[in-house]
């Protein structure tokens, strides 16, 4: 599976990019804008109550930088690189070069992952860290964290895959992405921890994929995982990059066979 | 301006005819544009699930207030996307040499070129957010209330305007792409939550460096009836035009130095 050719595609891209490292700064710039707008938020809401759906003040600003910190690592455009080469026939191309068309994606779009992560997420923490109250995990946490990132990283990835490729079966599916976007901001936790919702809403997102990508690393760094909880949070993630993983396989399997290039 | 205004409705036409050509790019915009709304309308519902008041603002007049601030940030949204590419496409590309040899005013061709109708249409959710939360609050509106509302959401647009053409003219400086645009602009969060969030500084430079605060918070609390912020919602067209023209002062003096990107 870990073909050299795959390494060499991730390594390829993060070189790309990184002729373009100064541009990541006003990145870094407007996460910082959104992480005070929703801390100065959220202190509001919380006016000197201890806990709301769970987190206490301190936590709640440390899930939120975290959480946009988090999403510099694993936010992709793979859906509109996907539906743009269906779109102009580039994926004609691909198909007759000797790898699979979904891994080669998925390795440079994890290249472009590792660049945001040095160069944007990192450097972004450490200004969220000067800037607000954020406060750090203890040392235990971080090998775990760090896994449920990298695990986020590929159920958000294979998300975008799916709606990426609907581009095979819909005349347009630009609506999709864009609501796609606004739904795993929404529902994976990004704005608002998923224990803030009512029982009923909890229960139908606990079926979802979304909670993979955001909801449930950042609840392990801002120290609402424990020991058991934690081990099944990481089993959640792992069984959703396998079931995703399985519907992209089927679905790249059944828009090969439809696939009709123009032109010769 | 009788002309202007005629020729910004043809503009408009042409617009809206073009994109009802292509169905599915409107329909896609419109869905985007819906389901970011939706996502912020959840995002206050839950909170309030959790607590009766922010600040002593309750649910329906927060629900209020982000009504007005579609309108106002729509109606930017649908005129701006010239200002986020002006370097790229007028200064650099040159194209303002064509928009230069037109007996008319360049600002405004430049805003009007391009128009993403879609968005103007996302604003009406704004307007529907506002009367149904306006319902529930019992506001007292009048039809005399309606001229100083479309005032004050002009007002709001003027200082949206301002502060980005001031930000796009300084294409004709420099012509390295500085980021600026896109990290102002998502200041737009800050304007609509009641100011009292914030802490002393950061109130006194949306109110004053960058008036933020007046695109939506401090004009939707004149139909709130807050009699505490009501000079500042009534000072709303006076900002506006007060940024909007040093956006121009900017844009002309910028215009001064274009010399053109042929030899």
């Amino acid at each position: 599976m870990l073909h050299p050719a795959y390494v060499e595609l991730a390594r390829s891209r993060f070189l790309t990019l990184l002729a373009y490292r100064e541009n990541f700064w006003t990145g870094i710039a407007v996460y910082i804008v959104y992480i005070g707008a929703y801390h100065f938020l959220w202190q509001a809401i919380y006016e000197g109550r201890e806990a709301l759906g769970g987190l206490t003040p301190a936590q709640m600003t440390s899930y939120l930088a975290v959480a946009w910190m988090a999403r510099a690592f694993y936010f992709n455009h793979l859906d509109r690189e996907i539906a743009a080469e269906i779109r102009d026939g580039r994926v004609a191309i691909e198909l007759i070069r000797p790898y699979n068309y979904l891994a080669a994606k998925l390795a440079a779009a994890l290249g472009e992952g590792v660049f945001r992560l040095v160069f944007f997420a990192l450097p972004g923490m450490a200004v969220a860290c000067a800037l607000f109250p954020v406060r750090l995990p203890p040392a235990q946490v971080w090998p775990a964290f760090f896994l449920a990132l990298f695990l986020s990283y590929w159920v958000n990835a294979l998300v975008n895959v799916l709606t990426g490729l609907a581009a095979f079966f819909l005349l347009d599916n630009s609506g999709l992405m864009h609501a796609r976007r606004v739904l795993v901001d929404l529902f994976s936790g990004l704005y608002l921890p998923l224990s803030f919702y009512p029982a009923w809403a909890r229960e139908v997102l606990g079926f979802l994929p979304f909670q993979a990508i955001a909801y449930l690393p950042n609840l392990a760094f801002a120290g609402g995982l424990r020991g058991g909880a934690l081990a099944r949070a990481l089993a959640v993630q792992a069984l959703w990059i396998g079931v995703l993983a399985l519907a992209a396989a089927a679905l790249w399997r059944v828009a090969h066979r439809r696939l009709a290039v123009q032109g010769g | 301006m009788a002309g202007h205004l005629a020729l910004a409705a043809h503009y408009l036409a042409q617009h809206l005819k073009a994109r009802l050509a292509y169905r599915a790019d409107l329909w896609a915009g419109l869905v985007s544009d819906l389901a970011s709304q939706a996502a912020s309308l959840v995002f206050i519902l839950v909170v309030f699930e959790h607590v009766p008041a922010l600040k002593g603002w309750s649910r329906d007049e927060l629900i209020f207030i982000y009504g007005y601030f579609l309108v106002p940030f729509s109606i930017f949204n649908a005129t701006s996307a010239n200002l986020w590419n002006f370097a790229e496409r007028y200064v650099v590309r040159g194209e303002l040499d064509r928009v230069l040899t037109r007996p008319l005013n360049s600002l405004f061709q430049v805003l009007l070129e391009t128009v993403e109708v879609e968005s103007l249409l996302g604003g009406l959710g704004g307007v529907a957010l506002m009367a149904w939360a306006g319902r529930r609050l019992a506001l007292d509106v009048s039809w005399a209330d309606l001229p100083l509302l479309l005032a004050l959401t002009v007002g709001s647009v003027l200082v949206y305007n301002g502060i980005f053409v001031a930000l796009a003219s300084v294409a004709f400086w420099t012509d390295s792409r500085s980021g600026l645009i896109p990290l102002v602009w998502n200041l737009h969060v800050y304007g609509r939550y009641p100011v009292e969030i914030y802490d002393r500084w950061l109130r006194f430079l949306l109110t004053w460096v960058l008036p933020i605060s007046f695109t939506a918070f401090y004009p939707a609390t004149y139909l709130l009836d807050r009699a505490a912020w009501r000079s500042y919602a009534l000072a709303t067209p006076a900002v506006g035009l007060a940024v909007f023209a040093l956006g121009l002062l900017a844009w002309n003096a910028g215009l001064r130095r274009y010399r053109g990107a042929g030899w």
